[in-house]
């Protein structure tokens, strides 16, 4: 089919137009809890300069913001504020959970810590470290933004694929024996007081 | 200087009320639950003890050679002339109660929560004894020797969301 076009006049698609505003003007959210937060500052800073990749405009209400940085450990008492500022943010939005921490609880296994916030709200790209340093939050950025352009839809199809939970099982096999025994188990040091 | 405090306390409540013991420079006076209350009384109103510096509490449970399960310390400070004295009294199971200091330091108001919040401690006469660190409505006390270190399903306990449904 022969189209007639005019000077500077390019044919796409819908998708890829809106594909390639929506992955290089990204809003991030600040969920910042913890040391992880400080290295998300420096990246946003001059040195870093998150700017390059349209990405350092950040807002602290959930309603201006497209993408949720979770920096950091989440504890019990912090996942339903979590997730309640997850579900305010407006669609399209995208969350990078970054971190050992936010990934899967990283040493701090206690009762009173989540092990990993994708257990509770869905997460796109994971960041390792402990911190990461800013170029690793930087490649999670890039990731993410390949990401949208690679699958990204004008009305948000793939999000409404997603319906089941993507993280890691409710409990680990430990959890379920101490939630349906509720045992006493301190066997080490129980084991200890019997050696002396 | 202690030693002079610790014969007003034999003076004023008798001899056999209390068991002192040392560790290195720190005075202990080993105070039953019941007369604990009075003991602080006098220590902050005639002695000069102005100042709770730490209220906190240990689990004694798999501990070798303890008899009593809880112990309760409050150590003390004379702000003027620098006098330190820790107070300590043991709590046995079901009778987890004693009475608050509030009323003599109000820095005891968020020790005492924290005791209650961590240990299941009743501080009677306290104003407001709600947990301080954990959600109010978490059903165990975390710092006790018998609760698991990774506790009993609490932290998972908390709905998923989708991304379909968000």
């Amino acid at each position: 089919m022969a189209l007639d076009l005019p000077e500077n006049v390019v044919i796409s698609q819908l998708n890829l137009v809106s594909n390639w505003a929506r992955s290089n003007s990204l809003w991030p959210m600040p969920f910042a809890t913890a040391c992880c937060g400080i290295e998300l500052m420096a990246t946003a800073s001059s040195r870093y300069d998150l700017a390059r990749f349209g990405a350092e405009v950040m807002r602290f209400s959930p309603r201006q913001c497209d993408l949720m940085v979770v920096a950091g450990r989440v504890v019990m008492k912090m996942l339903p504020v979590l997730q309640r500022i997850w579900l305010q943010m407006p669609e399209p939005k995208w969350c990078i959970s970054m971190g050992a921490c936010a990934c899967s609880g990283g040493v701090f296994d206690t009762y009173a810590v989540v092990q990993g916030v994708d257990r509770f709200i869905p997460v796109d790209v994971y960041v390792p470290g402990c911190p990461p340093r800013p170029e690793q939050l930087i490649q999670g950025i890039m990731d993410l933004q390949a990401k949208i352009k690679k699958g990204g839809t004008m009305l948000g199809t793939e999000f409404e694929a997603r319906t089941t939970p993507e993280g890691p099982g409710k409990y680990d096999p430990g959890e379920v024996r101490r939630v349906m025994f509720r045992e006493p188990p301190a066997p080490d040091a129980r084991q200890m007081a019997e050696k002396r | 200087m202690l030693t002079e405090i610790l014969e007003k306390l034999r003076v004023q409540f008798g001899a056999d009320s209390f068991v002192m013991s040392e560790f290195r420079d720190n005075v202990r006076v080993h105070v039953q639950p019941a007369r604990v209350f009075e003991f602080l009384k006098h220590l902050k109103g005639e002695l000069g003890f102005d100042m709770l510096v730490e209220q906190t509490a240990v689990d004694y449970l798999y501990y070798p050679d303890a008899t009593d399960r809880f112990g309760v310390i409050y150590i003390l400070l004379n702000t003027t002339t620098g006098a330190r004295l820790i107070v300590k009294t043991m709590l046995n199971e079901p009778n987890l109660k004693l009475p608050s200091v509030y009323s003599l330091w109000k820095g005891a108001d968020w020790m005492e929560r924290e005791i209650y919040d961590m240990y299941g401690i009743r501080f009677e006469g306290h104003p407001n004894l709600l947990r301080i660190l954990m959600p109010q409505e978490f059903a165990a006390y975390p710092l006790r020797k018998d609760y698991p270190l990774r506790g009993r399903g609490e932290r998972h306990n908390f709905p998923v969301i989708t991304r379909a449904e968000s």
